[in-house]
């Protein structure tokens, strides 16, 4: 446990909690927006967005969250419309911000290496400057959920009831978005664009298998994530493999292990 | 005489097909109007331009004499209490009845924050839909009928001014729809609060109901009271089965 003493491996120990929280809270807006399409699309962008930054010598984050922006500014309002198919206008922009990233990539030279660790993240790199962003924005998402709980929960519900009840559902939609696109950009670094949907999706998905409550649901899904990537930070330690992959891997087999245990999985049986 | 919600020629269309035509209708303060008609002519259509939720092409709408617009669209809103026609929920939604109800709540304390006083008047509302029992129960754990009357006492929660109900009564067993109709029937006599109640089935119009429309094809064919309504439509039923048409001139 000689690692341990380590300042950069002590920071990730920080941000793997930061970021399994952070993504852990607003992955349940996902999940129950059922706008996954959402999430996948936001980390792509994000990931473009960083590798035009790194091009053009602008801050990456910066980049990587207007395209954050940008892509929620264009998914929501088609997600609103009935006579549009989302999943196939996701596909077009989806394909084009993998696009812009890969040919992207070919620009980088001496960048290159950072350039890659927007795509799988790299959590043992982390500087004091990314821990304070991680844990200014969770701070931000954790006081909009108390503040703002029930209204949340009845947009979740449904979007089209709460609308109707006279709550303005579209500025508070719109508004978990943008934090949606803050979490995904904040822990590019430490995921990666291409893993950090799996993080954003498993906890959560993992959290609805085993409660009927939301405020367990958050709860549960925060743990989850914090549980998930120090886990897989951990494991890369003694293993050949990147944290990023073991935190999905991770994510993906407490998926599999609370459905197989999910109380209402034996209900619907 | 005031009306609660007043339409003056309203029209609305879905793309090119146009589904509610030149539609005036006044609804007085306290009345229980039952809005009856086939599939498709434009019933619930309607009710959603009365929302706010579909657009209109022309014509005006006014709530307790306030013209509808996007300025006061919110507050408006607020005083209506509406049971949806189909619910698309997810049934392991982690929610319980009483947090559904209490939703009733959200929109008249935005900003403010619940209250004692609003936990207390969903209580009441679900003691008034006799649903107190399942409070605690997930959502995904209710019958057809019950999540009606879930929806029933949402509505309620709100305290409207006017109660907007779009075929509560589709899908349910004959026993649960007349035990909601029954429930429908009573808190009208208790409130006396403006109802609209859709429907396309004869036998579930309320005893309370005085006065019935008929709609078809987007226009009112027939406003007129419950008994003489019902007498035309007979009639034009036995019309229709003999194979001619409807015969009802648009009012």
């Amino acid at each position: 446990m000689e690692f341990l003493q380590y300042k950069f491996f002590q920071r990730a120990i920080i941000a793997s909690l930061l970021t399994g929280a952070g993504c852990g809270i607003v992955g349940v807006w996902v999940f129950l927006l059922r706008i996954p399409f959402v999430g996948v699309l936001m980390s792509h962008s994000a990931f473009a967005g960083a590798i035009l930054g790194l091009i053009f010598h602008i801050n990456p984050l910066i980049l990587s969250f207007l395209f954050c922006l940008f892509s929620s500014a264009l998914i929501g309002p088609i997600s609103d419309r009935a006579d549009i198919e989302p999943d196939l206008s996701l596909s077009v922009i989806f394909s084009i911000m993998l696009g812009i990233a890969f040919a992207g990539m070919g620009f980088l030279k001496d960048e290159m290496e950072r350039g890659l660790r927007f795509l799988w993240g790299s959590i043992l790199t982390l500087s004091s400057k990314d821990l304070y962003l991680l844990s200014i924005l969770l701070l931000i998402t954790l006081t909009v959920l108390i503040l703002f709980y029930r209204e949340i929960q009845f947009i979740l519900f449904n979007r089209k009831l709460a609308e109707i009840s006279g709550i303005p559902e579209k500025a508070i939609f719109y508004f978990i978005l943008f934090l949606i696109g803050a979490e995904i950009t904040i822990s590019l670094n430490s995921v990666g664009g291409l893993l950090i949907f799996s993080l954003i999706i498993g906890p959560p998905a993992s959290a609805y298998q085993l409660t009927y409550d939301l405020k367990k649901m958050y709860f549960l899904s925060a743990i989850f994530g914090m549980g998930i990537t120090t886990f897989g930070l951990f494991l890369s330690v003694f293993l050949p493999i990147s944290p990023g992959a073991l935190i999905v891997l991770g994510s993906g087999l407490l998926l599999g292990i609370t459905i197989s245990i999910s109380p209402k999985r034996r209900f619907s049986q | 005489m005031s009306f609660a919600i007043s339409i003056e020629n309203l029209r609305a269309s879905y793309k090119n097909k146009i589904v509610l035509k030149e539609i005036i209708l006044n609804i007085e303060e306290g009345s229980f109007l039952t809005i009856l008609g086939p599939n498709g002519a434009g019933k619930t259509t309607l009710i959603h331009t009365i929302l706010g939720i579909k657009r209109i092409d022309s014509g005006t709408i006014k709530i307790f004499g306030e013209k509808l617009n996007w300025r006061n669209i919110r507050k408006l809103r607020r005083k209506i209490g509406y049971v949806p026609q189909n619910i698309f929920i997810d049934p392991k939604f982690p929610i319980s009845v009483y947090e559904i109800v209490l939703t009733g709540r959200i929109g008249l304390r935005f900003l403010k924050g619940l209250k004692k006083e609003d936990r207390k008047i969903a209580e009441w509302a679900m003691k008034r839909a006799g649903i107190i029992d399942l409070k605690d129960r997930p959502i995904g754990h209710l019958s057809g009928g019950e999540l009606r009357k879930v929806f029933i006492a949402r509505a309620l929660c709100q305290k409207p001014e006017i109660l907007l109900l779009d075929e509560p009564t589709s899908h349910l067993d004959p026993s649960s729809q007349k035990e909601l109709i029954n429930l429908l029937e009573e808190l009208y006599l208790e409130n006396k609060i403006t109802t609209v109640f859709v429907t396309h089935q004869i036998p579930h119009i309320p005893e309370s109901c005085k006065e019935v429309i008929f709609m078809k094809e987007g226009s009112i064919v027939f406003r007129g009271k419950k008994e003489e309504g019902l007498e035309i439509l007979k009639t034009q039923i036995i019309k229709n089965f003999s194979g001619k048409n409807y015969g009802i001139s648009p009012v």
